[in-house]
């Protein structure tokens, strides 16, 4: 999530390869060294939706489909 | 003769320079400013409904169905507290029937916590997700990004995210009358959904992730 602009795709990629692996992994640090969060929408098997911050590029599970960063809460 | 005529003369001339020289210098900055080239800032008019609709987009593909209906109908959506043990008190964890608290979420406003049975305002929590780089010249995301990201962090870590935000009482930011109408719109809507879901053979339930009360 970007202000003005709204969602961009940083990155893409297969995680069974590990060129396009490493390429992921070094979009999701230089996202949290920026300042971002990360997480990970989630759905259940009785449809519930919620979504699972992630830390480290090893949280991510390994079926998520996308990470979404975003500007770090602040106190408004 | 000549020589007092001369020396009257310059002191009229200096006098009138003192009198006219700010004027003629002020017309001189206005001419220069006139014919200055500004640079032309590429302003794009569109981009901020375009990045809305790209955020609405990524809204409803990352909550309920519910949810997005919620907040395409009312402009808000509705967050269950999951801290004090909610779940516990009348549902399962399945279910979340018998919440004591849940949160409201509006764009770019404070998020305002409520007991749903009563309808009681607890407080409002202000919470911003400012992109310092402003790399688009804006430091605000878009109306549905910012719900967006307010859900993803209060169902993610709400606890984290309740640490981070300036609690107020409610009524600081958020009309508490405007809190309350919504929460009483928000009833009404969730009779017609229910209604409608009844006479169409739907769940809601289903749709919604929780057993609807």
């Amino acid at each position: 999530m970007k202000p003005g602009h709204g969602e961009i795709l940083l990155a893409e990629g297969d995680i069974a390869r590990p060129a396009e692996e490493e390429a992921l992994v070094e979009e999701f640090r230089r996202q949290l060294e920026l300042g971002m969060w990360a997480a990970v929408p989630t759905a259940t098997p009785d449809g519930r939706r919620e979504a699972r911050m992630v830390r480290d590029f090893s949280d991510v599970p390994r079926d998520a489909d996308r990470v979404i960063f975003f500007p770090r809460a602040a106190g408004g | 003769m000549i020589l007092a005529f001369a020396a009257t003369a310059i002191v009229i001339l200096a006098l009138m320079w003192e009198v006219g020289w700010p004027t003629v210098s002020e017309k001189l900055e206005h001419r220069r400013a006139r014919r200055a080239r500004v640079p032309s800032l590429d302003y794009d008019p569109g981009r901020e409904r375009r990045a809305e609709q790209r955020a609405r987009q990524l809204l409803r593909s990352c909550v309920n169905d519910e949810e997005w209906e919620m907040y395409r109908d009312l402009g808000l959506i509705r967050v269950w507290g999951r801290l004090a043990g909610g779940p516990g008190r009348g549902g399962t964890s399945a279910t979340e029937a018998g919440a004591p608290y849940a949160y409201i979420l509006y764009p770019h406003k404070p998020i305002v916590a409520y007991l749903p049975q009563t309808r009681e305002l607890l407080s409002e929590y202000c919470v911003d997700f400012p992109d310092e780089t402003r790399p688009y010249g804006s430091p605000h995301l878009p109306d549905s990004d910012d719900v967006l990201a307010k859900w993803m962090a209060l169902t993610g870590d709400e606890r984290g995210l309740i640490e981070t935000a300036n609690m107020h009482l409610a009524g600081r930011q958020i009309d508490p009358k405007r809190v309350r109408r919504d929460l009483w719109r928000l009833q009404e809507w969730e009779r017609q959904r229910i209604r409608r879901a009844a006479r169409g053979g739907g769940d809601p339930a289903r749709d919604s992730g929780r057993a609807v009360p």
